[in-house]
């Protein structure tokens, strides 16, 4: 099993949720997250004086799925997630050693 | 005698202004600090408000409005010592209980709007003590000199709703109590922005709905001169948003909501004095001006002075009730609208008068509060210390947070 974490803009969310069903993907975890890449920080105005926000709002993706689709989804979700402008984000793939599904204690593959 | 109408009007303005402090400008400042203060802001506002309040009744309304002495009033009316239930406050139709109130209530916002310059870093009992005694110690006795009967009055000073009382004394202060406090960590480069600009809108549009309290409830009656100081205030506040916004529009390529209502409030302050002499022709030549002159403010206090009045005090209330005041001698002309002048009074004669209130009362103000923000380090210290300003004031002064996460605790 792989596990996929990728780091997109937040309003290309629709796009990749849309995109993941479409695939036959059953279920992720989004969360808020800030951070920065090469976009760097942006500049906000505030009465005339100047913020440097060093922590640009991101949406983070995780989705656990097995080993063969891993690289199929990866890619649909660069597709979806794309700009083309910088801050489009990253994708790491990881290896997943293990899953457990709580209510029914269903392992491995059955898990996810 | 008791006039129903003007007591219903000014019953209605008294609860306008008290909305003002109570939430208007509280949400106004919460809305600007981050996030880790936003319920020092709130309290600071709600602690003054019950502090003032009790203050007035004690003796600091007999101080401003009680006696014939030029520069101070008396004790008679102490702890409202001899205020009858049908008494009519002199030379209104209203009772003097609703007079007393209608009053207390500028009392309460002006070392509110204080607040602007010193949040994020000062001591809870720094805010309460510096506030109590610069109310009596310079709130009184300037609202004595201006509406109380005292030498400005006698001048023919023309402050209608308080440029001098209000405005300047609290922007002066502010200032003076912004520079003995210092800056905050990060100031000018390094700070976070305002956690929460929607919040800051709403409280504007409090204060901006208040404000017919506080000007057209000045008239004292419910007539002509009401009408026309709620038609001005309210034009004045549009033009003066206009006009800010369009500033940042040209200069940074967008209006910002925190930049329209920040013009929103300078054009309040700035109509204040002005608001029962001006017309409508007066009230957009304030607009623009206050517009215009309070941006360019607050882009000086924090660049050139490099002084942390930290929610812009002085700039818009201190350089917008000065300006306001001495416009009115301009723009109460008739040729621009206004009601003209009284016998043997030009509008020179008239600047002078107001140059002279404004100057008198900047210069008490700031003095006074000099000596009382050394007072208040003195005995209760001014700053807390480098851990609690980084950790925010809500935990470390109050023991509370502004926001709480589902997961965030139990009670026990």
């Amino acid at each position: 099993m792989k596990f996929i974490v990728a780091i997109i803009q937040p309003h290309r969310i629709d796009a990749v949720r849309e995109a993941l069903t479409e695939a036959g993907v059953g279920g992720l975890t989004v969360s808020e997250v800030r951070g920065y890449g090469r976009q760097r920080g942006h500049k906000e105005v505030y009465r005339g004086a100047e913020y440097t926000i060093n922590y640009v709002p991101k949406l983070k993706l995780e989705i656990a799925v097995d080993d063969d689709k891993a690289d199929e989804l990866a890619e649909l979700i660069m597709r979806s997630a794309r700009t083309g402008k910088i801050g489009d984000g990253k994708i790491f793939i990881f290896d997943l050693s293990s899953a457990l599904r709580i209510r029914t204690g269903e392992t491995g593959s059955q898990a996810l | 005698m008791i006039n129903g109408a003007d007591t219903a009007w000014m019953l209605t303005s008294t609860v306008l202004v008290l909305f003002m402090t109570l939430p208007g400008l509280a949400l106004f400042y919460a809305g600007l600090v981050r996030a880790k203060n936003v319920l020092s802001v709130l309290m600071h506002c709600v602690a003054i408000a019950c502090l003032v309040s009790v203050l007035w009744f004690a003796g600091a309304y007999s101080l401003a409005f009680v006696g014939t002495n030029p520069w101070i009033g008396d004790l008679s009316q102490a702890l409202l010592a001899g205020v009858a239930r049908g008494a009519v406050h002199p030379g209104t139709t209203i009772p003097d209980t609703v007079y007393i109130m209608f009053q207390m209530t500028f009392a309460i916002i002006t070392p509110a709007l204080m607040i602007g310059a010193y949040v994020e870093r000062i001591k809870f009992g720094a805010v309460l003590l510096f506030s109590g005694l610069w109310l009596i110690v310079v709130y009184a006795p300037v609202a004595h000199w201006v509406w109380g009967g005292g030498w400005l009055a006698a001048m023919g000073v023309k402050d209608f709703a308080g440029g001098i009382v209000v405005h300047t004394t609290a922007g002066i202060s502010a200032l003076v109590v912004a520079i003995a406090l210092g800056k905050r960590e990060g100031f000018p480069h390094g700070l976070q922005p305002p956690h929460a600009p929607w919040i800051v809108m709403v409280g504007a549009a409090m204060l901006w709905v208040g404000w017919f309290g506080f000007n057209a409830g000045s008239a004292l009656t419910a007539g002509a001169d009401a009408g026309m100081a709620m038609l001005v205030t309210h034009m004045a506040a549009a033009v003066a948003s206009l006009t800010w916004m369009a500033i940042e529009w040209v200069r940074f390529r967008k209006p910002s909501l925190i930049g329209t209502v920040t013009g929103t409030i300078a054009g309040l302050a700035t109509i204040t004095p002005a608001s029962g002499y001006v017309g409508p022709m007066g009230a957009i030549i304030i607009g623009i001006v206050s517009g215009a002159l309070c941006y360019a403010m607050v882009q000086v206090v924090k660049l050139r002075f490099v002084v942390d009045d930290s929610l812009d005090v002085f700039a818009v209330h201190g350089v917008g009730g000065m300006t306001g005041t001495l416009l009115t001698a301009i723009l109460m002309a008739v040729e621009f609208g206004g009601v003209g002048y009284g016998d043997g009074v030009s509008m020179t004669s008239q600047f002078g008068v107001q140059a002279t209130g404004v100057a008198t009362a900047a210069v008490w103000s700031g003095g006074m509060s000099f000596v009382l923000i050394k007072i208040t380090e003195a005995l209760v210290g001014l700053r807390v210390g480098q851990e609690s300003e980084t950790q925010g004031l809500d935990l470390t002064a109050h023991g509370e947070a502004g926001y709480n996460v589902a997961f965030g605790g139990t009670s026990q």
